[in-house]
């Protein structure tokens, strides 16, 4: 459990040396490889069938605050703790090299943030899970609004509005039925709510769970997500394409496993809309992303579509589209966040934010624009990237439950994520640069910066190959 | 020893009563603020004797003077004034110990130890208040912490404060004859003044008009003091322009005791079934509660002063509480009893930290604000925590009280009430979120260098906030106090 | 007839509202604090009138005596004068320093000096 104490001592001992920056970033760094050898030691036991558990102590009577090690809570923390490693070397560039304010603050509140998504990763039981998604929501409020002027504060308002009053209207209500139905809050193979939650209100409390999680970013509650770009890229990266967003989806997806439990739901015609709403997110956020110039917000809407992804893979809840719903977690951090690496090494070394100032930029930053290539291939599902396997084990599942509606859907989207990917490496590689002087000065972005995202990038490709461990874990989701 | 333990329901008043005037014959001060202190702690582990004993052996009567109950004034200390008397003389010990700063800097020179002298008597009054068992005895009890009261407020330098003292003065004392109204009418059918005596006998009377207008009359005069809506328009003033550590006792104690009261009337005196089932009362108090949640709340977003914009969540924070007692149910009481102790904690952090703001920047304007998540670290961390707690945040105590008002709530089934509480809270992100973004996001003016707050005001501060942690993480103690005292209140036996 | 009967808590309801009518309506400070007078004073009379026994004598001790009225309510209404005369003291040094402050004891007046303070 040291795993949940090292990034919160990294954020106590980080304000006091940041006086001297050398050692500031050490120590982030440090953290970072501590907590992801942490997590990848506890990685065979729960591979083994083992799930350790760690009350610390009680909140309410009956009610501890506690941890559990299962299989998706293992992908999340892998992913988060190795992706902290990677955005921390990018970070220490692009920090740099835009000489951004108030680093200090950053580094600690990235750390915050870290402790949060492993707390989540791990928890127990949806009490414990909701304290750290607010713990998250509040640490991430600062690194959103970095850049304290009008803009940043109007998107860390829409930031901290959207997502703190989804979880206190609509999941705290929603944790609170199912505590005074249940009396308990335990995550439980199977589900806890059947027998006590009847008929419709089965749906109802769906979609409190569901719109509550706020940072699953289901449509109409995806505004924050856009709205959060506003802060420096390597926020961006790690929080909106990895530790927070994936907060959201994994929230919903063990409340649907552990929670309600895949019998129930299946046999509930009332709890079928989440399907559709996922879908009409998927496409409407893919056609949103189709007529964004802004980079950064190309990428975001991307992020809204396939975050809906893993909703409506959970949906289909065929065993198949289950895993295919824990893959499409790792895969999809992997590939978005060499995306955002990408984005913000463009702006780092050419100062450009929008797809229409791209014009052969490829040629200037050939090592950025392949591995964004790559990210794109993973995003549109081709192989040989990870993106293509958890989107077949998703058409799997939704073909061996019958749902032919999921499969329409998700090759439409597959389309729809050409056409908005397709364009940027066209006029990346393609189209002659544009003929003006006064930009031609740069070159590649600061070496840290390249290094993270070819070695995201790489690990897009690894994991296509390398498959095994991340299948053995989310198999274990649904096998147990 | 054993003399002294038998005597401790007294000495919980006099202790306070007997520092007060030699705070006068001192004549100095910092003798003055030093000696109150003293008496303050004292008073609170005096407090934490009385709920020991209480919790291990049960209620304590005390015959005063060693008259015999239904003839001499019993004081009587269950689980619920206990807890009670824990919360009033904590806070005070708190607040008071960081009060010296703030009060030398508010107060003109030669009034501060009259000061001290007006809050001992005033804490002598609210717990007095809780100890007795004797209804005239609050009367008299209330009036004693009501007039000191007055005078604190006024004794802050602003003529402002001087019509915001007169208008309390009128309702209060509007509000204290009520009670006395309601008193004798009880005494006229029941020809006692004991509380567990008026109880025992009012059943047998409870058909009589007199009773029904004791009952309105007590209601009332309570809900003045304690700011119900809509009997709340002196709160706003008298806590904004009251010394700054005035108001952070005023805060953590006036309203609470005041609650109490409520409390004590309504289940002891005349009996859920009475209050609940003859005369109906949740109709009159729910609406009040939920209007009062939601106005004040709305109110409170669009204040440019922070003092009073707290000033206004705690009218709102009194309608959760008043909520909870209208559900009359376990639950529903646990949690009013929960957040009497969570919200005194809540507000008197805040207050205080109003406290440090106005030490060093001479104004709590919200305007003035600007840059001082910078200028004052630690003061401006606290605000960020307590504002938390205020919303409801998990790990906060703030978050410990809603959960159990909502649960409250869907036990009665009512669910569209349960939404409502929850969509209150988001007014409370706002108005708490003006302050912090202010603070943090906006540039500081001119000249502006860090001024954080002596320690004197900080260590206090922060030993309020970490309360409010500590029990927002480990609530398994307030929650086992608050739910024992629903119990007896209602009568029921776990 | 038995409502005549009751003549003393007419009395009392009479002087209480207008103590009451005069708190509210009246904008001099000096005259609302007379109005609360008035109004506690309604209060002390119930309590007088309600321990009177009719036939009764004073609680004195006497060999001839049998009936007495009820002491008590005459000794807490003691108490309750002793507190109505503290409220009229601090209300009226109040009184006092809001004259000295604001050179005004009338509400309307006081009022329209805090607003321009706000404004300017």
């Amino acid at each position: 459990m040291a795993a949940l104490l090292i990034p919160l001592a990294g954020a106590v001992l980080l304000p006091l040396v940041g006086r001297w920056p050398n050692v500031r970033e050490a120590l982030t760094l440090l953290c970072a490889s501590l907590l992801f050898f942490c997590v990848a030691t506890l990685t065979p036991a729960v591979l083994a069938g083992a799930r350790p558990e760690w009350v610390l102590w009680e909140f309410f009577p009956g009610l501890q605050l506690a941890f559990r090690l299962e299989p998706l809570g293992m992908i999340f923390a892998l992913v988060a703790s190795f992706l902290w490693i990677i955005t921390s070397i990018y970070a220490i560039g692009y920090m740099r090299g835009n000489q951004e304010l108030k680093q200090t603050r950053f580094y600690v509140c990235f750390a915050l943030a870290l402790a949060a998504t492993i707390g989540i990763a791990f928890a127990g039981n949806l009490l414990t899970l909701f304290i750290f998604y607010e713990a998250l929501t509040l640490s991430t409020y600062p690194l959103v609004a970095h850049k304290e002027n009008a803009e940043a504060r109007a998107g860390g308002h829409t930031y901290l509005g959207v997502l703190l009053s989804t979880s206190i209207a609509f999941l705290l209500l929603a944790i609170l039925w199912t505590w005074s139905a249940t009396r308990t809050l335990d995550f439980r193979v199977g589900g806890i709510l059947a027998g006590s939650v009847h008929g419709p209100m089965i749906g109802l409390l769906l979609a409190l769970y569901v719109f509550g999680v706020g940072k699953a970013a289901l449509m109409p509650f995806h505004r924050w997500l856009p709205a959060a770009m506003v802060a420096p890229t390597p926020v961006s990266a790690l929080l909106h394409a990895v530790a927070v967003v994936k907060a959201g989806v994994f929230t919903v997806v063990k409340v649907v496993v552990y929670i309600f439990g895949v019998d129930l739901l299946k046999g509930e015609p009332s709890a079928d809309w989440l399907l559709y709403v996922a879908a009409a997110t998927i496409l409407i956020a893919s056609m949103v992303a189709l007529r964004q110039d802004n980079l950064k917000r190309r990428l975001a809407y991307s992020t809204v579509s396939q975050l809906a992804y893993i909703t409506l893979a959970t949906a289909i809840l065929a065993p198949l589209s289950l895993v295919g719903a824990a893959l499409h977690i790792a895969a999809h951090a992997f590939g978005k966040i060499t995306l955002f690496f990408a984005a913000g090494s463009i702006y780092t070394a050419a100062h450009k934010t929008k797809v229409s100032e791209l014009d052969g930029i490829g040629q200037r930053m050939p090592w950025t624009m392949g591995a964004f290539a790559i990210g794109s291939l993973s995003m549109i599902g081709v192989p040989p990237t990870v993106g293509f396997v958890s989107k077949w084990y998703i058409l799997q599942g939704a073909l061996s439950a019958g749902q032919l509606f999921a499969v329409l859907v998700i090759f439409a989207s597959t389309l729809l994520s050409a056409a908005y990917y397709l364009p940027v490496i066209y006029v990346a590689f393609f189209r002659k640069p544009a003929t003006r002087g006064d930009q031609s000065g740069h070159g590649e972005a600061p070496w840290p910066m390249v290094l993270a995202l070819v070695l995201t990038a790489a690990g897009t490709m690894l994991l296509f190959s390398l498959l095994g461990l991340p299948l053995d874990l989310a198999k274990g989701l649904v096998g147990a | 020893m054993m003399l002294l333990t038998a005597h401790l329901p007294i000495l919980q008043v006099i202790l306070p009563l007997i520092a007060a005037p030699l705070c006068v014959l001192l004549r100095g001060p910092r003798l003055a603020w030093g000696l109150s202190v003293l008496a303050s702690w004292g008073c609170f582990a005096i407090a934490i004797a009385l709920l020991r004993q209480v919790l291990a052996e049960g209620s304590v009567s005390y015959a005063l003077g060693g008259w015999a109950a239904p003839w001499g004034i019993e004081y009587r200390v269950d689980v619920v004034n206990a807890f009670v008397l824990l919360i009033v003389s904590g806070i005070s010990s708190v607040v008071l110990s960081g009060a010296r700063a703030g009060i030398e800097a508010e107060v003109a020179k030669d009034r501060i130890e009259l000061l001290y002298t007006c809050w001992l008597l005033c804490l002598a009054g609210f717990l007095g208040i809780a100890v007795t068992g004797d209804t005239f005895n609050v009367f008299v009890f209330l009036e004693i912490s009501a007039i000191s009261s007055y005078a604190l407020i006024a004794l802050s330098g602003r003529r402002r404060a001087l019509i915001a003292s007169f208008r309390y003065l009128i309702m209060g004392t509007v509000g204290a004859t009520f009670i006395v109204i309601g008193v004798g009418l009880l005494y006229m059918v029941t020809g006692t003044l004991n509380m567990a005596d008026i109880g025992a006998r009012l059943p047998a009377v409870a058909e009589s008009r007199t009773v029904a207008a004791a009952f309105a009359f007590l209601t009332v005069g309570i809900g003045l003091k304690m700011a119900l809506f809509p009997l709340h328009l002196w709160l706003p003033n008298a806590y904004t322009y009251a010394p700054a550590p005035v108001t952070a006792f005023f805060a953590g104690t006036a309203t609470k005791v005041a609650v109490y009261l409520l409390l004590r009337f309504t289940f002891t005196i005349f009996g859920a079934d009475y209050a609940f089932a003859t005369v109906a009362m949740e109709w009159i108090l729910l609406p009040l509660a939920v209007l009062g949640i939601f106005s004040a709340s709305l109110v409170a977003i669009f204040q440019l002063d922070v003092k009073r914009l707290l000033a206004w969540s705690s009218i709102a924070q009194i309608g959760y509480m008043v909520l909870g007692i209208s559900l009359v149910s376990v639950t529903g009481l646990t949690a009013s009893t929960l957040h009497l102790f969570n919200h005194a904690l809540i507000k008197s952090a805040l207050f205080m930290t109003m406290a440090c703001v106005f030490y060093r920047i001479g104004s709590t304007q919200l305007a003035d604000f600007a840059g001082l998540g910078r200028r004052m670290p630690w003061t401006m961390a606290a605000f960020v925590v307590g504002g938390l707690s205020l919303i409801g945040i998990p790990l906060t105590v703030g978050f410990v009280s809603k959960w159990y008002l909502i649960l409250a709530l869907l036990e009665r089934g009512w669910w569209p009430l349960s939404v409502f509480v929850v969509l209150s809270s988001l007014l409370a992100v706002m108005y708490v979120w003006r302050v912090v973004e202010m603070a943090y996001l906006q540039p500081a003016t001119s000249n502006a260098k860090p001024c954080e707050a002596p320690a004197s005001i900080l260590i206090p501060t922060w030993a309020l906030v970490l309360a409010n942690l500590y029990f927002g993480i480990d609530s398994s103690l307030t929650v086992g106090i608050a739910q024992r005292a629903a119990e007896s209140l209602l009568g029921v036996s776990s | 007839m038995e409502a005549l009967g009751l003549y003393n808590y007419w009395l009392v309801i009479a002087l209480m509202m207008t103590g009451f009518y005069i708190v509210i309506t009246s904008p001099n400070l000096v005259k609302k604090i007379i109005g609360l007078n008035i109004f506690q004073a309604s209060v002390f009379i119930l309590y007088i009138s309600m321990g009177k026994v009719a036939g009764g004598s004073a609680p004195i001790l006497a060999d001839q005596v049998t009936l007495y009225s009820n002491p008590l309510p005459h000794v807490l209404i003691l108490t309750a004068i002793v507190v109505g005369v503290a409220t009229t003291a601090m209300g009226l040094s109040l009184v006092v320093r809001i004259y000295a402050a604001y050179g005004s004891m009338e509400e309307d007046d006081i009022e329209v000096m805090d607003r321009s303070e706000t404004d300017g």
